[in-house]
């Protein structure tokens, strides 16, 4: 199934494990789901993240499997709740992010596009601990409740005249444009 | 002045910006305060940006998140695409769009028209120049 929109960010489900030894012919398997451009960067990501967790590296473990994960229903809007941590300037931080959007993909991409605008983090300094569709009720934050309303009416204001299409753009117009409020 | 049109449930839109340039959208949920998700009898139900979107004066009776059935069921009903193309808007598109098509010996046939209709209204102002 086609996704909607060309997300930067894709999910991948990685599977991997220790090398077998022989104190260890079964070594436990590990999933874990990332977010990378790749899927050769969604393995990186994997040995970077099991190497904190569990005495496993690159150099002693394997990868069993590499798999994209795709939206389920990527027609209806969800709340998605992100829990990430991030290293900042001063010292590392926890965070609760809400947004509304089709896909977690999406959500995420608008998580890494947030947090390089507010807070000047970029993608190598983030760490994704969780992720949620989040049902209404639980929402938190005011900007997800305040779409949560199915008469929702509100006027589109500061309407500008644009190009059909992006080749009929121009820098400079002769003209102002109309800000007439319609 | 007060608003006339609304984002809301059931809102219908013309898109114009982009590939769907000139279809007609019904607003079925929203997203955030930039997007909405828009469903088209013959399309995929997608987000779209407000900013691509112009709002028409119509709307259509849905429930949020309406199936295609209800959606094409309520699109047909209440004759969404008849009444835009009668409005004064969907008039002046298909005028434009016509102009747009018209052949060599069309745009003759319409200037000379145009010469025969501006001598006819010479004549009369020149006539009520003079009596006056």
């Amino acid at each position: 199934m086609p996704q909607e929109g060309i997300f930067k960010f894709h999910q991948y489900q990685v599977v991997g494990r220790h090398l077998p030894t022989e104190q260890d012919p079964t070594p436990t398997v590990y999933r874990m789901k990332v977010w990378a451009q790749d899927a050769v960067r969604a393995k990186s990501k994997f040995w970077y993240f099991l190497r904190r967790l569990r005495r496993v590296k690159k150099a002693n473990g394997q990868i069993i499997a590499v798999n994209e994960i795709f939206e389920r229903k990527p027609t209806t809007v969800k709340n998605f709740g992100i829990w990430v941590r991030y290293q900042s300037r001063t010292g590392y931080h926890n965070m609760y992010k809400e947004y509304r959007d089709t896909t977690l993909n999406g959500a995420v991409d608008q998580m890494y596009s947030e947090m390089a605008s507010r807070h000047r983090v970029r993608f190598p300094c983030i760490q994704i601990i969780k992720t949620a569709t989040v049902p209404a009720s639980a929402c938190k934050r005011a900007n997800t409740l305040q779409f949560h309303d199915s008469k929702i009416r509100f006027p589109l204001t500061h309407r500008l005249a644009r190009p059909s299409a992006p080749e009929y753009r121009t820098l400079y117009k002769a003209t102002r444009p109309s800000v007439a409020m319609i | 002045m007060p608003f006339k049109r609304y984002v809301e449930i059931g809102r219908v839109a013309l898109v114009n910006f982009g590939e769907d340039y000139g279809k007609l959208v019904v607003i079925t949920d929203v997203v955030d305060q930039n997007r909405a998700l828009v469903d088209a009898p013959t399309e995929t139900r997608r987000i779209m940006p407000f900013k691509r979107m112009t709002l028409t004066d119509l709307t259509v009776e849905i429930p949020r998140l309406a199936s295609k059935k209800v959606l094409t069921a309520a699109f047909t009903s209440a004759d969404v695409a008849g009444k835009f193309a009668a409005s004064a808007w969907g008039k002046k598109l298909a005028a434009r769009q016509s102009k747009a098509n018209q052949n060599d010996f069309e745009r003759y046939q319409a200037a000379v028209a145009k010469a025969k209709r501006n001598r006819a209204v010479r004549k009369a102002y020149n006539q009520l120049a003079k009596s006056a």
